[in-house]
């Protein structure tokens, strides 16, 4: 396309709109500031408002400066839009550091209950909020709108759909996590885990994640290759999913515009039943599907091989949504819960392993052919180590959801074990892996600054990771003993406390865990942040990584 | 036409494919939800269980504020270690006015869905205030700063119109005197308690943090606290007719 010099140059509806929009944000938020009823509310319209106003002239100021809009292809080839997706993959290892640094806080203060410092926002109740949201949705979210928009765009062949939307959602979802977790360190939470923040924070994320819906549906609409690629339905399935659980989640009623604090609209077990619907399946969709789609693309991309197997894509995408929505009983066992849901529960939970070995073996058997690579390539091996980490998980997963074994495991730190396999194991490690690939790949660099860094943050993080699931699994085991255990004349052996006596070496030996993966996330960001610098730049206008991906047939 | 080349519907049709996830993905919340909402066996009929008095109702919400919850249970299963340990399984009825519920999902304090009235006032506020005073090996922050800090009573009245708005049977009459009880509650000495026990059965109204003055964040959680499964009567449970 021909830079045509226009005559008159016009806002596009997006520009205006959103420009309008801002405006009257700008206005409300000092509304709601000055008729503001706790600190907390106030502060957070506040910053909406300089959020809002900065944006207004972002947006004014680009209109000016720019000529015509971005072409959709240049030469022929698509013009790939990178920019929101560098901002995402940086706020990703920014959130990632922060996270894991609040984990190892928390992991310290239950060791050493000093470290709580006697005040409101440094004790564990606020922190710990603030470090799951961080983990899960500040780091994993961002890796996942970044990869998402990376993958869209290079297997549908096409420019990402919407002008200033692809920059809403990034900027918009990272500023939900601003909000969120400022929210949590000034008390202000509606307590249902990974669902804390409050009524105005919620409906905040909403818009947010119907534009973010909009943009990768309106890429999938105009792409120029007949076929979805595989990992495009686990990202679309990962984007439903969490719009239709977070809105049933968190349906409250504010006790007033002006102020904080929400009632949920549910009660009791119905909403200890939403909550746990919810809360298992931000797992099944957020922490699983969309890692998933991570892995359709950058392990074949990363192995150069195709997936495994076409068919075996569709029966894991299908089986594992569909039987994922049912597993949320299984938190709930021996609760006040009735015990069909429980035991409906309990059975789809089992039956998940299958769905999800399916997808294991999918992701490793693409390395047929290529397995040599894992002895040079660290980058894939850390992709593939985090597939086996799934494995493991989604095998104890079941196996903890069965009512006899949960009776002991339940309320135990062996939960806590089982979700950090899954959480720095799979998730992690997939992320450091796509990462790994995606900063070379958007900075237009060769390659990675150093692979020799990515040896020893595959080392130093692994380690870290055996050290925390063992110390958790000897924990939890222990402390569901102790509870339960009797003295020979039918007395109760031991008291709570010497349980809670007992915790202190694994959670020191956990914390240790604990900084060894932040250590391992450390180096990763001094060799990503090297590669930007020093990399040597790829040749070719535009980074072209690899051969194209054939669509999984 | 193959079996396998019938997927492709779904892989030539961003909508289609949309649609086939929603589909998918409602069955089992549909199944395991919505029949709690009607089947009458999900909440057993008890004897004893009344909305928060506005005191306690306050506590509660400090108790979520701290995120008490993320190392309390409020769940006490049908286990024999626990029913002897911390009492009385719970039952559904007992959390039917909790928004939102606070069963907990971890232990690494005990279950506190029985504490109330097991402990002293004068226990409970040196506990928070100073854990370890009271217990050397817990890992408890200290929540010293609830003492000083006065609780909210303005806009008590709005807090219970909202949980009425969202299904708790707060009376016209328990809205209009909410400030007056939550007062009360707290300095029995200064107050109507005759009629803050006849808003609300079974309430307890006592200087709880021992302070005079107007009432504490502290007075208000261990209000909370010294209410947490006293309401429900267990000599009158009839197990059998609420088998589910």
């Amino acid at each position: 396309m021909t830079n045509q010099t226009d005559s008159v140059k016009w806002m596009t509806i997006g520009e205006a709109g959103l420009t309008v929009i801002l405006a009257v944000t700008v206005f409300l938020s000092i509304i709601a500031a000055a008729k503001a009823e706790d600190a907390a509310y106030a502060f957070h319209v506040t910053l909406a408002g300089f959020a809002s106003l900065a944006s207004v002239f972002v947006i004014l100021n680009r209109y000016f400066e720019r000529g015509a809009l971005p072409p959709q292809e240049i030469d022929g080839r698509p013009n790939y839009n990178f920019g929101p997706i560098k901002f995402a993959t940086v706020a990703s290892v920014f959130w990632g550091i922060s996270g894991f640094t609040v984990g190892l806080l928390i992991a310290l203060q239950l060791a050493w209950p000093d470290l709580n410092f006697n005040l409101p926002w440094t004790s564990f109740g606020r922190l710990r909020p603030l470090h799951t949201s961080a983990v899960v949705f500040a780091f994993g979210g961002n890796v996942l709108i970044a990869t998402s928009f990376f993958v869209v765009q290079k297997t549908c062949r096409t420019r990402l759909a919407g002008d200033l939307a692809p920059w809403f959602v990034v900027l918009g979802y990272n500023f939900f996590i601003v909000i969120a977790g400022t929210g949590y360190l000034l008390g202000v939470t509606q307590s249902k885990e990974y669902a804390e923040p409050e009524w105005y924070a919620d409906l905040w994320l909403t818009i947010v994640w119907v534009t973010y819906l909009l943009v990768f549906l309106m890429t999938l609409v105009k792409r120029k290759e007949p076929h979805i690629f595989v990992a495009n339905w686990f990202y679309l399935a990962f984007i439903i999913t969490i719009a239709v659980l977070h809105l049933g989640n968190n349906l409250a009623l504010p006790v007033s515009v002006f102020g904080s604090k929400s009632y949920v609209a549910w009660a009791g077990v119905q909403d200890a039943m939403f909550q746990w619907w919810y809360g298992h399946n931000a797992v099944g969709f957020f922490l699983t599907a969309g890692f998933l789609a991570i892995m359709y693309y950058f392990i074949p991309k990363r192995a150069e091989r195709p997936v495994y197997s076409y068919r075996l894509s569709i029966v894991h995408f299908w089986a594992i949504i569909f039987l994922y929505i049912w597993a949320g009983p299984h938190h709930l066992h021996y609760s006040a819960l009735p015990d069909w849901t429980q035991t409906l529960g309990m059975t789809f939970s089992i039956m998940l392993w299958m769905p999800s070995w399916g997808g294991m073996i999918n992701g490793l058997m693409t390395l047929s052919g290529a397995w040599d690579k894992l002895r040079t390539d660290p980058v894939l091996r850390m992709l593939v180590v985090s597939v086996a980490f799934y494995g493991m998980a989604t095998f104890e997963g079941p196996l903890m959801s069965i009512k006899v074994v949960n009776s002991l495991s339940h309320y135990t730190d062996w939960t806590i074990g089982h979700v950090h396999s899954g959480a720095l194991g799979w998730v992690g490690f997939v992320s450091f892996g796509a990462l790994y690939c995606l900063v070379p790949w958007l900075w237009n660099r060769k390659g990675l600054y150093s692979l020799k860094l990515v040896e020893w943050h595959f080392w130093i993080a692994t380690l870290g990771i055996v050290l925390y699931i063992s110390a958790m699994w000897v924990s939890g085991i222990l402390q569901g003993l102790m509870w339960r255990a009797y003295t020979s004349l039918g007395f109760l052996e031991y008291s709570f406390i010497e349980s809670v006596e007992a915790m202190h070496p694994f959670y020191i030996i956990r914390a240790a865990g604990g900084g060894l993966f932040l250590i391992g996330a450390l180096i990763m960001a001094w060799n990503l942040w090297m590669t930007v610098r020093v990399g040597e730049a790829e040749e070719g206008v535009l980074s072209r990584p690899g051969a194209t991906l054939q669509p999984a047939e | 036409m193959s079996f396998w080349s019938r997927h492709q519907i779904f892989e030539k049709n961003s909508i289609v494919l949309i649609v086939g996830i929603i589909l998918v993905i409602a069955i089992g919340g549909i199944v395991e939800i919505a029949p709690l909402f009607y089947l009458k066996s999900t909440i057993e009929a008890v004897e004893g269980m009344r909305p928060y008095t506005p005191l306690e109702l306050a506590g509660r919400n400090v108790y979520v504020r701290e995120g008490c919850y993320l190392c309390h249970s409020q769940m006490v299963r049908p286990l024999r270690d626990e029913v002897e340990r911390y009492g009385h399984y719970s039952l559904a009825a007992e959390s039917m006015y909790d928004h939102p519920f606070q069963w907990g999902s971890k232990r690494t304090g005990p279950d506190l869905a029985r504490v109330g009235a097991k402990y002293s006032d004068e226990w409970h506020v040196t506990h928070l205030s100073n854990p370890r005073a009271i217990v050397p090996q817990s890992v408890m922050p200290s929540y010293k700063f609830l003492a000083e800090t006065p609780v909210s009573t303005e806009n008590i009245a709005d807090h219970l119109s909202t949980n009425r708005a969202v299904g708790v049977p707060y009376t016209d009459d328990q809205i209009v005197n909410a400030v007056a009880d939550m007062k009360t509650q707290a300095d029995p000495d200064n107050g109507d308690t005759d009629a803050l026990l006849k808003r609300y059965p079974k309430s307890v109204a006592r200087n709880f943090d021992g302070k005079p003055g107007l009432p504490t964040e502290m007075d208000a959680l261990v209000a909370y606290l010294q209410m947490l499964g006293t309401l429900v009567d267990f000599k009158l449970y009839n197990e059998k007719a609420n088998l589910r």
